[in-house]
């Protein structure tokens, strides 16, 4: 079943805010994109049929008496109060149906339980009030916050179409792939839950759970933290993104390259002399050739860097130099081309060799939030 | 001490107290009874007034009228006030009026402990109002309040919340008791348990589910307060314990409480059905059968409310396969009901339009919780307005129209007044009508996706839910001409004989209408 | 009333089963507490993995299987170590006895004491996962900046289910003065050692 979505203008002043307003008069649940939601569907849709089929029945009976047996149209009331047959009919047929009924619904719930045979694993961790994503086999993970502006929630700007339903980061899996889900919790209990995946699972702190899903067709895919985690429990909801296999792959190839770089630049406490080594050695390689070993360069096209005022004075002027390059001469911007780690070591290399001895030190992670501020 | 035949209605000097003390100090069980029904009517106007600040706010996509955290105030006290405060206490109040006059009993077993019981209640509920006016707010946690949100996250109010529900508690069990002890006791001569009037029994098996979980919740808020103020590790996995092992025992509780609040209904129903229909109750032994059969298989499906908590497959079969037995001896009564009707000769005043509203929307919420049963389709349902309209349907068209049924039916017995008829089903039909605007919506926007418990909703669930805050605000309007029609009749109207409905039996019919003060002093004959 | 004094007799009984009724299911509730750890100690059910195992004798290696075991770790609320698992993932034989290690370093200026606590899953997989050395039976204490490598050694039972090839073994790390301070009571709050 598809969403019809059609925009209407709230044109009722005074009652409504100035919101585009898509009339949804959806009533019921998607089939779904994976296996198992097909099949919750089917289970879904069986299950009220045989319910609105003993309705009909039940409440046909029973309208058929207010309309025909009543006292006003001269009905005079039968007798019988009991009938032992009947009561044994109208046990056993609906225990028989509902046998029936669990027949199939067993046979779901057991493959939903089956998380063997994975290709990929995600930790999912519910916090107060977003979500954490980690690939346990990439090494690389990220939180998952709603983007939803408090303008738009306190109805100063109009709402946009995925109102509530929007994140900074979403979770990306391929598509056609069993992607096994580990979900935990920071703190209270909170749920994952994705309707066009069939997937819900309680995130309990201190504990681990299982689920899996395999998804058919690659899209976004949008749900809801599904269990009262305290303030902002409507705002944290979960955004998947499914993608064919090779452009997921180009993705986690892309993160974990972020990833390792951050790891590098924050894991790691570079002492003064360990810049110093690196640094020396990234030199060599990216500097030296203009600036020489010894620092002296040749001036004027290739200044010293031996007692100069850039290396020597202020620290923000001189990583801008290396970082962004100097615009009309051969000085290059080395911050596209080399690591923050290897940023960092030349720089402080610069500072103190050669008699510079200015004591500084620049991390690499401070090259990085340089370049980031930007 | 009047030796006096009930049959004529002067109080002499044996009439009840006058003043406060009468209300303060009675035991008389038609006093305690009308206590327990103003009592809860007044919570049911509170926890319905919460509703409506809930409505409100989900009138609209966005946040307008509150902020988060009091939002969960109010779905929190919300379903606490209507659960421990409206409906419990409502079907408490219609047990003492009527089943020492349905058995030929003078009075309740225990008419003391009748009197600590009742006013227990008001002070339970200031406890728990007063939580809303502390600092860090009312209980905020949803009436199920699982931990850890509701020990390590909850407000400095919550040990008051749970001293609260221990009095609560208390109450609950010494009214069971009362009710065990007078059935068992103090039927008269003649009358056998299976001669007993269905409400009777409905209340019987009702009393031993009250005895057998209430203590099982006081355990639960012990354990709450022992982690929240002891230094104990329950339900805290850092210590060793598990916040699931709270969601066991609470259900354990919850699971038999939510049939604790409908059974009296199933009782008082089958009454009605019959006397409107002219017929005797199709089915009296299979009827007992069945209700005996839901409290004991009440004990056995606790687990269906944690499906997606990750209960092992074979758990969940087991919860799965139970859950959807207990439909069977339900839809037993569901049958019995409607044969009652079948080739009766019906009529349609007031407690008969809510009793058979009853049988309707209570099924369909009897539908919508077989499909809850479904645990693989749970997952899709849990914790999502599919939920919230399930138990709306079997609460208030259930539970809370068995009680509107029961007081237009007992009305003129309790008050010696016909109620205004047609007030009466102008009640019927905008309860009716707002009722389902309210919640029948609620199972679309559930199955289309959108959770429980949320201030504030993305834009495909706004259409509905509009039309589901009409519908509750006028079910909640109606309830104020609710109120008006028993004050009416209180004070005045058509004078009622003993037996205003020609097609009811019972012993209660049999003494005049208003009831003396005493009744049944000497006990009936029942063949 | 003298018509209530013949029931007295009656009514007394039913009070008395009644409020031992009473009286056992409050203590039924209670006693959920441990039965719910029996149950799940024996059934693994809550991926609650049991205390030391005591290895009896040299048991068999199943050289023919193989079974991958995952290694996560989180911090707890409030807990600002860094915690991680040296390897992210082993493949062992069942029978086997394997080392692992997990990384904790206190980046704070303050000693601090944490907890792991473990969970498995998937959790049918627990009571065949056996733990003769974990870092998670006690408490870990750190000094200001200090870090150290924790070892786990654990067994595959040879009769873990076929069908299970992969478990997730999670340690959710625990800041126990904040436990204390949290609710309510001195430092040193008891904790069991639950393995």
């Amino acid at each position: 079943m598809r969403v019809h979505a059609k925009r209407v203008t709230a044109l009722v002043a005074g009652l409504l805010s100035p919101t585009v307003v898509m009339a949804d008069w959806t009533m019921n649940m998607s089939p779904g994109v994976t296996g198992i939601s097909n099949q919750i569907y089917s289970l879904h849709m069986t299950i009220l049929w045989i319910c609105v089929a003993i309705g009909v029945v039940v409440f046909g009976v029973m309208f058929w008496s207010i309309f025909a047996h009543r006292k006003s149209q001269g009905a005079k009331p039968a007798n019988f109060h009991e009938n032992t047959w009947v009561e044994i009919l109208w046990t056993i047929i609906p225990l028989a149906i509902l046998v029936a009924m669990a027949i199939p619904a067993t046979a779901t719930l057991v493959e939903m339980y089956d998380t063997t045979e994975s290709d990929i694993d995600i930790k999912v961790t519910g916090y107060q009030w977003r979500w954490r994503y980690e690939y346990i086999n990439d090494d690389f993970g990220y939180f998952s916050n709603m983007s939803t502006p408090r303008a738009q929630i306190e109805n100063r700007q109009e709402k946009g179409e995925n109102y509530l339903l929007e994140v900074d980061n979403p979770m990306v899996i391929p598509v056609g792939k069993k992607v096994r889900l580990l979900m935990t919790a920071n703190d209270v209990i909170h749920s994952w839950w994705v309707p066009e995946f069939g997937v819900k699972k309680d995130a309990i702190p201190g504990f681990i759970n299982e689920t899996w899903t395999r998804v058919d067709e690659p899209g976004i895919y949008r749900g809801q933290c599904t269990e009262l985690c305290g303030k902002d429990h409507g705002f944290m909801p979960v955004v998947v993104e499914v993608l064919p296999e090779d452009e997921y792959n180009a993705w986690v190839a892309e993160q974990r390259a972020a990833a390792e770089t951050e790891r590098q630049l924050t894991a790691k406490d570079w002492t003064l002399e360990e810049l110093m080594e690196r640094g020396e050695q990234a030199y060599a390689s990216a500097c030296a050739s203009c600036h020489l070993a010894n620092g002296e360069g040749m001036p004027p096209a290739f200044p010293a860097l031996r007692g100069s005022a850039v290396a020597t004075g202020n620290m923000e002027a001189h990583i801008d130099i290396v970082v962004n390059g100097v615009p009309g001469t051969a000085m290059q911007a080395f911050g596209s081309q080399l690591s923050e780690v290897d940023l960092a070591a030349v720089i402080t290399y610069e500072r103190n060799a050669w008699g510079n001895n200015t004591g500084d030190m620049v991390t690499p992670k401070e090259i990085f939030d340089y370049k980031n501020q930007e | 001490m009047s030796a006096v035949a009930d049959t004529h209605s002067q109080e002499h000097h044996h009439g009840p107290a006058k003043g406060i003390s009468r209300w303060l100090l009675t035991t008389n069980h038609k006093d305690i009874g009308s206590m327990y029904l103003i009592f809860s009517f007044a919570m049911f106007l509170i926890g319905g007034t919460m509703a409506m600040v809930i409505r409100a706010e989900l009138f609209q996509p966005g946040l307008q009228i509150v902020q988060p955290e009091f939002f969960n105030q109010m779905t929190t006290m919300h379903g606490l006030i209507m659960v421990f405060g409206a409906v419990m206490p409502a079907f408490v109040g219609l047990a003492n009026w009527m089943i020492p006059l349905m058995i030929g009993a003078p009075d309740m077993a225990l008419p003391r402990m009748n009197n600590w019981s009742f006013w227990l209640l008001p002070c339970a509920f200031l406890i728990l109002l007063s939580t809303l006016f502390m600092e860090g707010g009312g209980p905020n946690f949803g009436w199920t309040f699982y931990a850890p949100l509701s020990t390590t996250y909850g407000p400095p109010s919550t040990t008051f919340f749970i001293f609260a529900i221990h009095v609560m508690g208390v109450s609950s069990i010494m009214g069971a008791i009362n009710v065990i002890a007078t059935v068992l006791n103090m039927r008269a001569p003649g009358m056998t348990l299976m001669k007993m009037p269905l409400f009777v029994w409905t209340w019987l098996i009702t009393a031993f589910l009250l005895i057998a979980v209430m203590p099982v919740l006081a355990g639960a808020v012990t354990m709450m307060l022992m982690d929240i103020n002891f230094g104990t590790s329950f339900f805290d996995a850092s210590g060793g314990g598990d916040p699931v092992l709270f969601q066991h025992v609470f259900w354990f509780f919850g699971h038999p409480e939510v049939y604790i609040m409908i059974m009296p209904a199933f009782g008082a129903i089958s009454h009605i059905v019959s006397a409107f229909s002219r017929k005797p109750l199709f089915g009296y032994a299979s009827m007992v059968y069945a209700v005996g059969a839901i409290g004991l298989l009440s004990f056995l499906v606790w687990a269906h409310h944690m499906f997606t908590v990750g209960i092992p497959l074979a758990g969940q079969l087991f919860f799965m396969y139970a859950t959807m037995l207990i439909a069977v001896p339900t839809g037993v009564k569901v049958f019995n009901w409607v044969t009652t009707m079948f080739r009766g000769s019906l009529s349609f005043e007031t407690p008969m339009l809510f009793a058979v509203a009853f049988v309707i929307l209570f099924s369909i919420g009897g539908f919508s919780g077989l499909m809850l049963a479904i645990a693989p389709a749970d997952f899709q349902y849990h914790d999502t307005y599919f939920v919230v309209a399930h138990f709306h349907y079997v609460l208030v068209p259930g539970a809370i129209f068995g009680i509107f049924a029961s007081a237009y039916f007992w009305l003129p017995k309790w008050t010696g007044h016909m109620y205004d008829e047609t007030l009466g089903k102008t009640h019927f039909w905008l309860s009716f009508i707002g009722m389902n605007l309210a919640f029948f919506p609620m199972h679309f926007v559930g199955l289309a996706g959108m959770p429980r418990r949320i201030p504030d909703y993305a834009l495909q669930f706004a259409d509905f839910n509009m039309v589901s805050s009409i519908g509750a605000f006028m079910f909640g309007v109606s309830q104020l001409l609710f109120l008006f029609i028993v004050v009416k009749c209180a004070r005045g109207g058509e004078k009622a004989p003993a037996k205003p409905w020609d097609g009811a039996e019972g012993l209660e019919w049999t003494v005049p209408s208003p009831a003396p003060y005493h009744t049944f002093t000497t006990p009936p004959e029942v063949k | 009333m003298a018509e209530q004094q013949p029931h007295k007799h009656s009514n007394n009984r039913v009070i008395a089963w009644c409020m031992a009724g009473v009286v056992g299911m409050f203590l039924f509730g209670f006693a959920l507490v441990p039965l719910y750890d029996v149950f799940c100690e024996i059934t693994g059910i809550n991926g609650k993995t049991s205390g030391r195992y005591e290895v009896a004798a040299a048991g068999q290696v199943d050289g023919q299987r193989t079974v991958t075991v995952q290694f996560l770790a989180s911090n707890g609320p409030g807990m600002t170590w860094e915690f991680r698992p040296v390897q992210r993932s082993v493949k062992v034989h069942p029978g086997e006895a394997v080392t692992v290690n997990f990384f904790a370093a206190n980046q704070s200026d303050h000693a601090m004491v944490g907890q792991a606590v473990p969970s498995l899953a998937p959790a049918e997989g627990t009571p065949y996962f056996h733990k003769t050395e974990c870092f998670c039976f006690n408490q870990q204490p750190l000094e200001a900046g200090e870090s150290v490598e924790m070892p786990l050694v654990f067994i595959v039972d040879p009769d873990l289910p076929e069908h299970i090839t992969k478990m997730t073994l999670s340690y959710t790390l625990y800041d126990q003065n904040r436990e204390a301070k949290v609710s309510g009571s001195g430092p040193g709050t008891t904790t069991n050692n639950n393995g």
